[in-house]
């Protein structure tokens, strides 16, 4: 029997996983899908939220506020690339303008300094590229960018070298509470036993609180479009630019990531379920449009992918997170729109506060480790160090991804290490092997070779992500 | 630092018969680098025939092609590093590349660029719809079935009909897949007349014209896509929806030169060919620095790669040399109905025929070609008919150059 069952590989889990793997506890995640980072922490806009846009006195303020700094120094203890590279909201009218004013007062009555309002000259000296009819912006200085599915890989990675363990493709299907703890079960008959039970699932947080018997709330999945632009595109602004946010959401944002590409969305249309995250023609062409507002020089030829997250949001606008009132031992960690990202090791702490209150016997490890090493010591060597390298590691030498120039050791270190990769789209997501301009056309084949090799399974039995997207169709 | 006197970058076709035709000029010092194990490029999962009918005067298969050229390299003891990528390559020549013994830096008094090119990928199509397995670019799909033995699927659908789609289309079906439809956004193949002729009419496989894929479906495999039809806009016409069942979607919409060494070294490209500009020696503008083949221009026969690739082969030669003429130079431009013209310069003191190669925007009848520099038409001819999927070239001798008082332009009348 475990100490805490978590629901859920997401970045609120993994964080969560990660802050528990510091106690001498047992915990094990549990993710539906083949790898972690799965649902919308593989895709979302990547940002350190300057914590000017929830209403003060939410959660979400508090959180977003307290995580900020946070997020920043356990990005950087997991070896995660995170820069602090500002943000600016950019008005285009003179209600917009008045709105700014509003921001900057949330902004100060969270407890975010720095914020200040400058003119739309101004933020065309910063950002040459920004369009003449914006009229002024608001800058924050504390904002940035993180690869969230790096991070949510990293902190799951960190978690486990600390003894947390993970189990994949494990569906719930029931949940019941027995006297002693919870006895989980997934669509495949495997079981699991917890005494607290944390439901981090995401889009899917109402179902898995109703299998435990709380029907307390309801996600409302909301889908965002993106587009990600070449390379050649990242540098065409420094600040993310967003646009004053409308109830939906923050607006369409045109900022650079930090593997140095161009990201352009989100849109915010309610979907009748989690799984709707198929594009569309109009919400494409909203984002081109409404992307094209704030920066008008974007050229969506470099277009490199589209693709669609869903955010897990609630009526009442705000997180949820709290021991259920209905089911004992039970914690929902729900609603976690954005800023969720932002908030995510805030919200891990929280959480353990609730824990604790909850009654858990907290006990420091002594031999915990935060830091994680840098899957990509390798692409920051300079060439005579990755010299030195190649001759003691020859896998090294060989490069499979050539638009990403990642080689054949970096993907099959990512294959061994915490959590293994078990898919091409796992190596994508851990080495960027098939995330350039070619989109795997001339990796894939090799990835699906080593990803064979290292699982000791036959080509045709490897998925693009897991379950039945398999990519062969069987021996010639 | 190492010290060679050509560097070929690119172990394919185009590659190869640069290095030959260096070595015929006199250069002993030559290495290519090839990332792959075997050389011969893309020529090597193109096991089709047709290859080699203007060049070598026989019918062989890609494979079969690439040998003959191969053969040739080896023959002369040029040296060829496999498995090793080029990542840098800087505008002084110096070239760095990697395999699994190291990392190695050339510094070259001349450069052939033959990286190929790539092909355009869903992503770039922002179709809509799910993200399942199962969508593959034409060449990947060559590819997994040619060279690793595998099936990518039993019932596909195309989108594009360039060459590498329907030569795709023959290969599935030969396979025992069904090919259930060839869609092309534009009003007529971008693919050789041949290739429609042998790949998608023998095989009974629907052509449809002005048509796209609308949207993509299925959560975990490709279960289907929409085909519409579209405009003259090229926008989808709704009512022209419909659903096709299929578990493979493969692409062929477009190859783009691999020109990222080639921007690295400050090398101007042109934007319409999406490779470097370059002049009849295949010179780009920066000074030792050659390109030929498909990182040039996208061929649609293997055959003009190679006589591209002599030409920057022999340029290198005589470069090194220091033989290369230094002459005055007028540009070449686009006119009535052409895309673009290659080389995009040529000197004025040329006392070889010089060929203008070019591609034509949109299928014409008869037509007549001109070439016009100021008020001087310096050579002309007719065509019978010309489409966009087949390159053009047309030659001026070493007396139509004479005639050049300024910048040339390549124009069709329509007869």
């Amino acid at each position: 029997m475990y100490d805490v069952l978590i629901i859920g590989a997401g970045v609120i889990g993994g964080m969560l996983a990660r802050e528990l793997s510091k106690y001498e506890l047992s915990v094990c995640i549990l993710e539906k899908e083949n790898d972690v980072a799965c649902g919308a922490s593989k895709a979302n806009s990547g940002i350190v939220h300057g914590g000017y846009d929830p209403e003060p006195g939410t959660l979400k303020a508090q959180l977003n506020t307290a995580g900020i700094q946070k997020l920043y120094d356990t990005a950087r203890e997991l070896n995660v690339p995170i820069k602090n590279n500002g943000s600016m909201v950019c008005a285009f009218s003179e209600a917009e303008n008045g709105f700014l004013e509003e921001l900057l007062n949330r902004g100060n009555q969270n407890g975010i300094s720095g914020l200040s309002i400058i003119s739309g000259d101004e933020a065309r000296e910063l950002e040459p590229e920004l369009s003449k009819e914006v009229t002024k912006a608001l800058l924050v200085p504390n904002a940035g960018i993180v690869c969230p599915y790096e991070l949510t890989i990293a902190a799951i990675g960190n978690a486990m070298d600390n003894a947390v363990d993970l189990s994949l493709n494990f569906e719930v299907t029931e949940i019941v509470r027995d006297e002693e703890c919870f006895v989980v079960s997934g669509a495949d008959m495997r079981k699991f036993e917890g005494k607290f039970l944390i439901n981090c699932a995401g889009a899917y947080s109402d179902k898995i609180a109703k299998l435990a018997g709380d029907g307390t709330f309801e996600i409302i999945p909301r889908c965002g479009e993106y587009i990600l632009l070449d390379k050649e595109e990242g540098g065409l602004v420094g600040h993310t630019v967003f646009q004053v946010p409308t109830k939906e959401g923050k607006g369409i944002l045109v900022t650079p990531t930090v593997d140095g590409n161009l990201l352009t969305g989100p849109t915010a249309v309610a979907v009748d379920t989690p799984e709707s995250t198929n594009t569309t023609v109009s919400g494409l062409n909203k984002v081109i449009e409404l992307a094209q507002k704030s920066v008008p020089a974007v050229d969506f030829r470099q277009t490199i992918t589209s693709f669609c997250g869903v955010r897990a949001s609630e009526k009442n606008g705000d997180f949820i997170i709290e021991g259920s009132k209905k089911v004992e031992g039970l914690i929902n960690v729900a609603a976690i729109d954005s800023p969720g990202l932002t908030s995510a090791v805030a919200i891990a702490e929280y959480t353990v506060e609730i824990l604790k209150s909850l009654g858990i016997k907290l006990e420091l490890k002594k031999n915990w480790n935060g830091k994680r090493t840098d899957p990509h010591f390798f692409r920051n060597m300079n060439n005579e160090e990755k010299n030195e390298f190649i001759k003691k590691n020859p896998e090294y030498g060989k490069i499979v991804c050539r638009c990403e120039g990642v080689s054949e050791g970096e993907i099959r270190r990512v294959i061994r290490q915490n959590p293994p990769a078990f898919d091409v789209d796992g190596v994508k997501r851990r080495t960027r092997s098939g995330m350039g301009r070619c989109q795997g056309g001339f990796c894939m084949p090799t990835v699906i070779k080593i990803l064979a090799q290292e699982h000791n399974i036959s080509m045709t039995e490897v998925t693009k992500r897991g379950s039945g997207s398999v990519l062969l169709k069987g021996k010639l | 630092m190492i010290k060679n006197d050509i560097v070929i970058i690119g172990g394919g076709p185009a590659g190869l018969a640069a290095a030959v035709a260096a070595y015929e000029n006199g250069i002993r010092d030559i290495v290519i680098f090839d990332r792959e194990q075997t050389t011969g490029g893309i020529l090597r999962q193109c096991i089709h025939n047709g290859f080699g009918l203007h060049k070598l005067g026989q019918e062989l298969t890609g494979p079969e092609y690439a040998d003959v050229f191969s053969g040739m390299v080896a023959k002369r003891g040029i040296k060829i590093y496999n498995n090793t990528t080029v990542t840098d390559l800087s505008s002084d020549r110096v070239v760095t590349a990697r395999n699994s013994e190291g990392i190695i830096e050339v510094q070259a008094k001349a450069v052939i660029l033959a990286m190929g090119c790539r092909e355009r990928s869903r992503g770039a199509l922002n179709i809509s719809g799910t993200r399942p397995a199962g969508i593959y670019s034409a060449g990947t799909a060559q590819r997994l079935i040619n060279l690793e033995g595998f099936s990518v699927g039993k019932k596909a659908v195309i989108l594009g009909s360039g060459d590498i789609g329907l030569i795709m289309a023959r290969r599935l079906s030969l396979e025992g897949a069904t090919v259930e439809a060839v869609c092309e956004i534009m009003p007529y193949s971008g693919g050789l007349t041949r290739n429609i002729v042998q790949c998608l009419e023998d095989y009974n496989i629907p052509l449809y014209l002005n048509h796209t894929v609308a949207e993509i479906h299925g959560k975990d495999r490709l279960e289907g896509v929409t085909i519409a039809e579209v405009d003259e806009n090229r926008r989808i016409i709704d009512q022209t929806k419909r659903y096709i069942e299929c578990d493979t979607l493969l692409l062929s919409v477009g190859l783009i030169p691999e020109n990222e060494l080639t921007r690295q070294a400050g090398i101007t490209i042109d934007p319409v060919t999406g490779g470097a500009v370059v002049d009849e020696f295949r010179q780009t503008d920066v000074s030792g620095i050659f390109a030929c083949g498909n990182v040039l221009q996208v061929h649609d026969l293997v055959d003009y790669v190679s006589d591209e690739a002599e030409i920057a082969g022999v340029s290198a030669a005589k470069f090194v040399k220091s033989q290369l003429p230094v002459a005055q130079a007028v540009n070449t431009s686009s006119g009535n109905g052409v895309r673009y013209v290659l080389p995009q310069r040529i000197h004025t003191c040329g006392t070889e025929n010089t060929d203008l190669y070019f591609r034509v925007t949109k299928p014409f009848g008869k037509v007549k070609i001109k070439v016009i520099s100021g008020d001087n038409i310096l050579n002309q001819v007719v065509r019978v008919r010309a489409v966009p999927g087949e390159m053009e070239k047309i030659t001026l001798k070493p007396e139509m150059l004479k005639e050049i008082n300024q910048d040339i332009t390549v124009t069709l009348e329509e007869m």
